[in-house]
């Protein structure tokens, strides 16, 4: 089976979040960027099969020189080999019209994407990249498993989760629950080590239109102090969230 | 041309979602100069979206479609977006329509905006405000296709009733095998529980409830408050909750209209994933939790004591606002 992950360099979840350039770029002064947490859950499960099943595992992310580290810690967790697209990410459209290429020249019967991005959020490259490569897609899926052509997969649904059979070629939005927190690995020095002759291609990106842009970034308004209740006046927050808030 | 909507519903029954994309839809459709278009899946009477400003419903009926399926459903919406001339798709923000919403974009070779929060700024160029860097910033987004689809976030635009007439239509879609390869062999929901994308109100827990065999209280406050219940990731991963509670980054997002923490520290992971909640309260006895600063109204005390007077304050507040 081979398996091609896609990995977003998002900047780390406690990263500040500032904009340059009158509010129209993301600032990536001080920040430090990781592997996209809906991503790793996906590779994991990934370096699962390959452990467990027998599996080649590639990595892929769209971007420029600067998101190789990320790309070299997804080797150094065991993935096989390294695919940056060389271009800059401008939107999810735009992103799951590269990756479709590397999809149809790599032949791949598993792509797992993580279900959005936790910078831009968008959600969308799993189900586009389905549909552009004619795959099959389950979205925000929690559970995995692959017999032969058939795959089982779990979604997480409103209120629960559905099972559901499809066959390969398949395309995954995952998260967590493909593994749990606690099987996500720390890559070892051995890992790094080899991570650094492991091969990581770069190619160039396809020419296409871009559906949509971002013009402009804006931070939410400055929020007011709490307003602290007693504990000995219980009543007093049912009156502020009935008269004040209008919340009840 | 039309603005057309994607109205969702569950065993023949709209969902509150359906007229939230509706009454926004309508708005636009007002910015456009144009008319609102519904489509809706077996739904046996679909009048109630002209309460919200439909001015036509394209009534699918169809058992194949019975249990949703994002492939078929994109492709009927496609369908139906062709026949109208659509220029904007509008679809909600619940599992099944991010599910379906990327496919559907390719399938119109539309731009596609996720979480959007407000009409749009702006209808030539076309730009939205959305949310991005969960919930830590918004983002102006300018679609430049020439059919584009909305993904409006939940809660966010809220009801707008108007007075009105939807004019229902019967619409049959035709579905080739191929939108059928995904086959679902069995859903695990609870009917009698408030689903978090659903709901209004949401309690959540964490780890100052100290083990999972005081969630009864948690569940009580919730029942009051007609609420949805849902905890922090160190109680999903100690397993005391189950994972499909869990809110925060990596769990789901909540944007509710009210949002109580009980027991909650607030690490910066949860707060990005319930900052789009309109009004938080927080109950924690350790007054320098970060939640405080995220906080609208917060209560510094014991959980053990502080919730259940407030259960019987609420059972006292409910019974005098009958």
């Amino acid at each position: 089976m081979k398996i091609l992950v896609c990995i977003s360099h998002v900047p780390d979840t406690t990263s500040k979040i500032n904009f340059t350039e009158g509010d129209t770029k993301f600032d990536t002064n001080g920040v430090q960027f990781v592997i996209n947490p809906n991503d790793e859950f996906g590779l994991t499960r990934a370096m699962w099969f390959k452990e467990k099943q027998g599996a080649s595992v590639d990595v892929v992310n769209v971007g420029g020189a600067e998101t190789e580290p990320t790309l070299r810690k997804a080797l150094a967790i065991g993935a096989d080999n390294a695919i940056r697209v060389n271009t800059e990410a401008t939107d999810g459209f735009y992103v799951a019209k590269q990756l479709a290429k590397v999809v149809q020249d790599g032949g791949y019967d598993l792509v797992i994407a993580g279900r959005e991005s936790i910078d831009y959020n968008g959600g969308m490259v799993p189900g586009m990249l389905a549909a552009l490569t004619g795959a099959n897609f389950i979205n925000t899926c929690i559970g995995l498993e692959i017999e032969g052509d058939t795959a089982t997969a779990i979604r997480e649904i409103d209120g629960g989760k559905e099972t559901s059979t499809t066959k390969l070629p398949l395309v995954v939005g995952g998260q967590k629950g493909l593994v749990e927190e606690s099987d996500l690995r720390i890559p070892n020095m051995r890992g790094i080590m080899m991570a650094r002759k492991k091969p990581l291609t770069v190619v160039e990106a396809v020419e296409t239109a871009q559906e949509t842009k971002a013009v402009k970034f804006e931070k939410p308004a400055p929020k007011g102090e709490v307003t602290l209740v007693s504990p000995d006046d219980v009543g007093q927050l049912v009156a502020l969230l009935h008269n004040e808030a209008k919340a009840i | 041309m039309s603005v057309l909507v994607y109205t969702e519903s569950e065993g023949g029954k709209f969902k509150k979602a359906a007229f939230e994309v509706a009454s926004y839809a309508k708005e636009v459709a007002n910015m456009l100069g144009t008319t609102v278009t519904a489509v809706s899946v077996n739904v046996e009477d679909s009048s109630e979206l002209g309460n919200y400003g439909v001015d036509k419903v394209l009534e699918i009926k169809n058992d194949k479609l019975s249990t949703f399926n994002a492939k078929a459903y994109a492709d009927s919406l496609k369908q139906a977006a062709d026949k109208e001339g659509a220029k904007v798709v509008v679809v909600s923000s619940s599992a099944d329509s991010k599910f379906l919403a990327s496919m559907l974009a390719v399938n119109l070779n539309a731009g596609y905006a996720s979480n959007v929060v407000a009409l749009p700024e702006n209808v030539s160029p076309f730009t939205v405000k959305r949310t991005a860097f969960t919930n830590k910033a918004f983002n102006i987004t300018e679609i430049s296709t020439d059919i584009k689809v909305v993904g409006l976030s939940n809660n966010a635009f809220g009801l707008k009733e108007a007075s009105g007439a939807a004019a229902a239509e019967g619409f049959d879609p035709s579905l080739s095998d191929e939108g059928f390869t995904v086959n679902v062999t069995s859903v695990d929901k609870a009917t009698d529980k408030v689903s978090i994308a659903d709901a209004d109100v949401v309690v959540s827990g964490g780890r100052g409830l100290k083990g999972p065999e005081n969630w009864g209280m948690i569940e009580e406050l919730a029942d009051v408050l007609g609420a949805a219940t849902a905890c922090s990731k160190p109680v999903s991963d100690m397993g005391w909750r189950p994972h499909g509670e869990h809110v925060g980054q990596t769990g789901k997002p909540v944007a509710t209209n009210l949002y109580i923490a009980v027991g909650i520290s607030g690490a910066i992971q949860h707060l990005a994933g319930i900052n789009s909640s309109k009004v938080k309260v927080v109950i924690n006895n350790d007054p320098e939790a970060p939640f405080f600063k995220a906080a609208d109204y917060g209560i510094v005390g014991d959980a053990f004591e502080v919730v259940p007077q407030l259960i019987e304050k609420l059972k006292e507040f409910k019974a005098n606002n009958a």
